[in-house]
């Protein structure tokens, strides 16, 4: 017999640009038929989210798939749980197959929690009968045996996650694809769901773990791949994989040639050169850690080789879905300089950098008096790392928060 | 078990064989939907008779009182919610099966099952409500002193016939939906337009002889008739109609089926 439970040869996926935006309307199809009939040989864009990814994996192993956004991690995953199909290639998986792509999609807010772990458990794939026999076991789990009879839309959505997670948990498939669900609950309830993934390893079970959580990765997973651009760029011990994972997102964001780039705008009189990231030492680091005093190193160059008079830098940290998270620079922290020398850098220092674990996409500006003289958007991606902020060695979730609150939380005598 | 994940793999009799394997999640989906569709609601089930008995009451005053249109030789009241009560079960179950991709679609992109279960389950939870409503012929027909017709038995199977028609048709919209939110707004107005060209509000036999076929064309007017002539015995049963109906029902359920099947390797990406 052989030990190999899932093998997959050259899967690929295709999606055209316009079908990922929104759906179509009948007039859209029709226009797009009269134009295409009209204009030969004209395309839709098209991407490829997966490119020939092939791989194996043996009966019981936990296998993790890391990469950034976009990357092809979750198609591959929705490939394999048969939510979409590939656009060529196979693959063939010898088991039952559970996936949990997002806990808790299917509860439904006015059943109640009993109804909803049936309804849930039978969406993921369990028998009534095989809930029936598990039920005290999973109540027991997400610590719910009060409140069964109460409508979901009641719970707080720790009681609901929780309620979700253990349904799930307790599924049984023979192989177990996990996309990103540890990041829910409070960390203790998150240290029981890594506790029951492992036993569910142990006991012969095959895991494929998406995650963009590093360290869970770590410790969790037995080999990784790591996915760019939708190929495979590695396969092989996990901690090579989360090394060279966190190495090219470094290099993406510390190479690349700033000074020859021409996607930008301004006037020109500075313009960006270079850019880096530098601990406190003043080494160049490939990536911040949270909690963490880190400096933002941007060089710049005046063409007229003249000093230039009133600088101003900012920039803006944004998700890579292009939402803003964070503004810094000197015009909010009132320090425009009265003049700078015709090159040099300019150092932004955060203390205790206060984000969550993510690759942001950086975007900067620099001005003199009110003239814009430079702005580029992406001017390098910045990776944040899971650090200690609180100093506790517990992460906050990221799915739920996009910052770390400084402060401590204290008990204060009894309310009168 | 093994599974196989290839492009593009066509039909096969195994994929009947694993609907029927997921066929307890179908009845959890029709557990859901029946419990979910009246919580909350003051009168809940009462719902699913106040709704077709009150269509009844203006349409008996329009239409049968003012309007005179004739009713087979039985009072218009009971002749009219004789059709309205499949209908009303049709045109709702054709709604529901329509939106139901839609509506699902936070299931159908985070987990597999064969995505013909969801209008399924839409289509057939209707059926309760079509149960309950089905007492007030009961009443209507005590009041009006119509005796039981020895062909009442027929209405088990031309409710199949309608529960076939609203899921080959809704296998049809709802797949389009997913890629055509057009169909949204066309649905309301499919279903008036339906009820028009139906047998419900006047009887077939206003239709000239020689247009009868055309009329059983319409998959709903065939069955309305055959179910009205089973429950009232004003008629006898015109197999002819009936069997043009079931024809056009059969090609609705197979071919809407298929298109269903097809589109379906695509919902998740497009819903």
């Amino acid at each position: 017999m052989s030990d190999v439970i899932i093998n997959a040869e050259n899967l690929s996926k295709r999606y055209s640009l316009g079908a990922t935006h929104g759906y179509k309307t009948f007039r859209e199809t029709l226009v797009d038929a009269v134009r295409t009939s009209f204009s030969k040989g004209r395309k839709r864009e098209e991407v490829w989210a997966l490119k020939d990814v092939s791989f194996e994996v043996k009966r019981g192993e936990v296998l993790g798939i890391i990469g950034r956004n976009g990357a092809g991690k979750s198609t591959l995953l929705k490939i394999l749980s048969r939510i979409t199909e590939p656009t060529s290639g196979r693959a063939e998986l010898r088991g039952r197959v559970g996936s949990l792509l997002e806990v808790g999609t299917g509860f439904h807010p006015e059943l109640t929690g009993r109804e909803n772990v049936y309804l849930y458990g039978t969406i993921l794939g369990m028998r009534s009968s095989e809930i029936s026999r598990k039920y005290a076991e999973i109540l027991a789990f997400a610590e719910m045996e009060r409140f069964m009879e109460t409508p979901v839309k009641r719970y707080s959505s720790g009681m609901y996650m929780r309620l979700a997670f253990s349904v799930a948990a307790h599924l049984e498939p023979e192989i177990l694809l996990v996309d990103e669900v540890l990041a829910v609950g409070d960390a203790i309830f998150q240290r029981k769901c890594i506790a029951k993934m492992r036993e569910a390893a142990g006991g012969g079970r095959t895991v494929l773990f998406v995650s963009h959580n590093i360290p869970a990765v770590n410790s969790f997973c037995d080999r990784a791949l790591l996915l760019e651009g939708g190929r495979i760029s590695f396969s092989g011990p996990t901690h090579d994989a989360t090394g060279r994972y966190l190495a090219a997102a470094s290099e993406n964001a510390t190479s690349g040639d700033i000074a020859s780039r021409h996607d930008r705008t301004g006037s020109g009189i500075l313009r960006l050169t270079g850019f880096r990231l530098e601990n406190l030492a003043g080494e160049t680091v490939p990536f911040l850690r949270n909690g963490e005093t880190s400096r933002l190193v941007f060089e710049y160059e005046s063409p007229s080789g003249g000093p230039v008079e009133d600088v101003n830098l900012q920039f803006v940290l944004l998700k890579q879905s292009g939402e803003a998270v964070a503004q810094f620079g000197t015009r909010f922290t009132g320090q425009a300089f009265r003049e700078v020398p015709p090159k040099g850098a300019i150092v932004c220092e955060l203390r205790r950098l206060p984000l969550v674990p993510e690759t942001y996409r950086l975007d900067a500006y620099l001005s003199s008096g009110i003239v814009p003289a430079d702005y580029i958007s992406w001017l390098a991606r910045v990776t944040v790392a899971a650090g200690d902020f609180y100093g506790s060695g517990y992460q906050v979730f990221e799915k739920e928060s996009s910052f770390l609150l400084d402060g401590a939380v204290n008990l204060s005598g009894p309310i009168a | 078990m093994r599974i196989v994940i290839t492009p593009k793999h066509k039909f096969t009799l195994s994929e009947l064989a694993s609907l029927w394997h997921y066929r307890e999640l179908g009845s959890f989906l029709v557990k859901r939907d029946i419990k979910v569709r009246y919580k909350q609601t003051v009168l809940g089930g009462l719902w699913a008779i106040i709704q077709p008995f009150f269509t009844m009451v203006v349409f008996s005053l329009f239409f049968g009182k003012m309007a005179k249109v004739p009713s087979d030789g039985v009072p218009y009241p009971v002749f009219v919610y004789a059709g309205l009560l499949p209908w009303t079960y049709f045109s709702g179950a054709l709604t529901a099966a329509s939106e139901s991709m839609v509506g699902n679609a936070n299931l159908i992109t985070k987990v597999y099952f064969p995505r013909a279960i969801v209008p399924a389950a839409a289509v057939l939870s209707g059926l309760l409500d079509f149960l309950v409503a089905s007492t007030v012929l009961a009443g209507m027909m005590l009041y009006f002193r119509i005796g039981l017709n020895p062909a009442l038995p027929m209405v088990i199977p031309l409710t199949g016939l309608t529960v076939l028609c609203a899921a080959g048709a809704g296998f049809w919209l709802s797949a389009l939906n997913v890629e055509y939110r057009d169909i949204r707004y066309t649905i309301p107005f499919v279903i008036q337009l339906w009820l028009f060209s139906s047998p419900v509000i006047y009887p077939s036999s206003i239709v000239p002889a020689r247009y009868q076929w055309a009329l059983a064309l319409n998959p709903m007017a065939g069955v309305l008739k055959a179910f009205r002539a089973s429950v009232l015995g004003n008629q006898a049963l015109d197999w002819h109609a009936l069997g043009i109906s079931s024809g056009v029902i059969f090609f609705l359920f197979v071919s809407g089926f298929l298109y269903f099947r097809r589109m379906e390797r695509t919902f998740a990406d497009v819903i």
